[in-house]
């Protein structure tokens, strides 16, 4: 019996790690079912972005207030879960605050202090979120796609927060061996008079809870994220070392598009000629993107690494100006279709089954499509380096090249274009006219 | 303003055996809108005053494909790329200078993969160099005090993180450069970006360009300075609409140094 809570603590270690690896798998999974992308280029700068970007918190601090909180809970998060390792070689031996053993009094103390600061300004950073959402309601947290779950999601991670953060202090309060030394409860020695009048046992029983709770919730904490947004706090580091290193207005050119494109300017091609040897069964390209599946692995990646923050939204032109469209939303589509699609595959021993439904139409309608200005604000808002104008443009290019579905105004200009090389139908031999008007 | 201005084309260079020392793309707006021809004329004043070696392709040159490749045509963007590739690597063009944002980005940045590699500049950095390298000297006091505010253009700003040489420019001319409140990185777009200058726009409470405008009204400005065509006709439209174009104007950087 000595050793049953040992075991107890090894079997929701495992369970809590196993079933998040399972999960995690199945992330990679889906984001391999995009298009190839060589992003083998550029390593070093490509770290230097994700130290500074992710690691580093460039961007989030161009907005100052929401930035600043960011950082603490940021920097919180990773520090405070330095007490995890404790806790997990407490739980597996059975052992009772190893790093008082391990390391000297006065280190163990200024580490636990430094804990129990950064507990509270969580604290304090997590509250002064919720009201930000729920009491003073900042527009783009209002957007029509942030109802229902987003919403929820939003919140439920504030409550776990506060509630794990809680159980921290809690812990180290009621530790009364803790509270002896006089090292490091900075804030618990003053949690720990609320406590006065229980008995030793009682105490003990609340520590022992505190601590408990503490773990389990950390590993449900960690569970919840593959169900959530909360997943940018993994995925914001591949995905700004995947990010673009190229200028924001350039768009790439479509190497199919270029390979037939150099056989009609080609004098010497053979418009009649068959199909070389052994091609004659590949399927033509598809131009442009309908499904995720036509996406890239970036691309569905940021899906996944999307916070729903909405600072994009709250730049774009578009959206300011009451159009449709919403580049979080056309994140949260992407990503909300892809796990449609994944859930399918598993439903269906592991291929996918049509199912009559894809990303454009179902999820992202043409009116928000064209609605576009390409102006890469929602780019360069992007704390980690996600692209939803890449989204945009290449669901565009179906709708041009597959189903010729511009909008009238925008066939007419790409008629002339092709006609008489202007937007307008002037003629090709008076484009220099203007010197002599 | 037919006061002489010196266009040569490049076929003109060729014949002579020379070669420029820059190609001024004019662009399909500099070329066939009314507005943008005038912005096309002051640069070429800039150019002819400044003693700049240039030519245009004239009738050679076609549209770059931008608009198309935005609106998700990149068939038609790819044909326009290659064609107009063939005849600026035929001239051995090494530089190249335009008014037009959209067609500075493209040729920039998509041509080199289609095999067309050249230096390609803004006129508003043009005009910075030609400036700081004494070959053009601003005198006039024109703009002095006036207040002037710059509307950055995506295509250059965002999209190449080019704020300073319009900027810089301006300076130049003693106006009182005053910021909006979104400016730079932070710019709001005036609406014509992605093809959207030749559709209507989709339903909404308000036009992108009106919202642009309020933006740059807030700095009480007597002139918004642009740096791109489609931006100047967005920000004119948006003064009219306001009933402003008595007291203000909306003119290119270009306009305002070919006056000074």
């Amino acid at each position: 019996m000595e050793y049953l809570p040992n075991i107890l603590f090894t079997i929701i270690l495992v369970l809590g790690i196993g079933y998040f690896v399972r999960n995690i798998k199945k992330l990679i999974r889906n984001i391999k079912l995009g298009q190839e992308v060589d992003v083998s280029d550029n390593k070093s700068e490509r770290w230097k972005n994700m130290a500074r970007i992710a690691l580093g918190q460039s961007k989030m601090v161009k907005r100052p207030i929401s930035g600043f909180l960011h950082v603490i809970v940021y920097v919180g998060f990773i520090i405070i879960n330095i007490e995890v390792l404790e806790i997990i070689i407490d739980g597996l031996f059975g052992t009772h605050r190893i790093g008082l053993k391990v390391l000297p009094k006065s280190v163990y103390g200024f580490l636990i202090g430094s804990f129990e600061i950064l507990a509270v300004l969580v604290l304090v950073s997590v509250i002064v979120f919720w009201l930000r959402r729920n009491v003073i309601k900042i527009k783009r947290f209002l957007s029509s796609e942030m109802k229902g779950w987003p919403k929820n999601d939003g919140n439920i991670i504030l409550y776990f927060e506060v509630v794990l953060m809680c159980l921290f202090l809690v812990m180290n309060a009621t530790d009364t061996s803790f509270q002896a030394i006089s090292s490091g409860n900075i804030i618990s020695q003053f949690i720990a008079p609320w406590f006065e009048g229980l008995s030793a046992e009682t105490l003990h029983i609340v520590e022992r809870t505190a601590w408990w709770l503490h773990i389990v919730g950390i590993l449900i904490f960690l569970n919840y994220l593959y169900f959530s947004k909360h997943l940018h706090i993994l995925l914001a580091f591949p995905n700004t070392y995947f990010g673009s290193l190229d200028p924001k207005g350039k768009v790439n050119n479509l190497e199919a598009v270029t390979a037939e494109v150099k056989l009609m300017m080609d004098p010497n091609a053979d418009p009649f000629a068959a199909a070389p040897e052994g091609t004659e069964d590949e399927v033509p390209a598809k131009f442009g993107a309908s499904d995720v599946m036509d996406l890239n692995q970036v691309q569905l990646l940021s899906a996944y690494t999307c916070t729903e923050c909405g600072r994009c939204t709250s730049a774009c032109p578009a959206n300011l100006t009451g159009k449709k469209l919403s580049p979080r939303k056309i994140m949260m589509d992407t990503r909300d279709r892809l796990e449609e699609v994944g859930k399918n595959i598993d439903a269906n021993n592991g291929k996918f089954k049509d199912d009559g439904k894809q990303l454009l139409g179902d999820y992202i309608t043409n009116e928000e499509l064209w609605a576009c200005t390409t102006c890469n604000a929602c780019v360069e808002e992007c704390p980690v380096s996600i692209n939803p104008l890449s989204i945009i443009l290449d669901m565009r290019r179906y709708l041009v090249m597959e189903q010729s579905a511009a909008p009238m105004e925008l066939n007419n200009m790409m008629t002339n274009i092709e006609n008489n090389g202007a937007p307008w139908p002037y003629n090709q031999m008076d484009r220099l006219n203007w010197k002599d008007e | 303003m037919s006061e002489q201005l010196k266009v040569p084309t490049m076929a003109e260079y060729m014949a002579e055996g020379k070669q420029p020392e820059i190609l001024f793309w004019v662009g399909s707006a500099g070329s066939y809108d009314d507005r943008a021809k005038k912005i096309t004329k002051a640069f070429v004043k800039i150019l002819n005053k400044a003693n700049v070696d240039f030519a245009v392709l004239g009738t050679e040159e076609s549209n770059t494909g931008d608009l198309a490749k935005r609106a998700g045509n990149e068939f038609l963007f790819q044909m326009q790329a290659v064609m107009n590739i063939e005849v600026l690597n035929a001239y051995e063009v090494k530089r190249i200078v335009t008014c037009d944002p959209h067609s500075f980005n493209c040729i920039k940045n998509e041509y080199p993969s289609l095999g067309g590699n050249y230096d390609v500049v803004h006129h508003t950095q043009f005009i910075r160099e030609l400036i700081s390298s004494g070959r053009l000297t601003l005198e006039g006091n024109t703009y002095k005090g006036k207040r002037i505010t710059f509307h950055d253009p995506c295509y250059l700003g965002r999209a190449n993180s080019e704020y300073e040489a319009p900027r810089d420019v301006l300076k130049q001319t003693k106006a009182n450069l005053v910021e909006m409140k979104r400016n730079k990185s932070t710019a709001l777009c005036c609406g014509a970006g992605g093809a959207q200058m030749f559709k209507e726009p989709e339903k909404g409470d308000k036009d992108i360009n009106i919202l642009r405008t309020e933006d740059a009204l807030e700095t009480k400005p007597d002139i918004i300075a642009t740096g791109c065509p489609y931006c100047n006709t967005m920000m004119t439209d948006g003064i009219k609409a306001k009933g402003k174009e008595n007291e203000i104007s909306v003119m290119d950087i270009a306009e305002l140094i070919a006056n000074t």
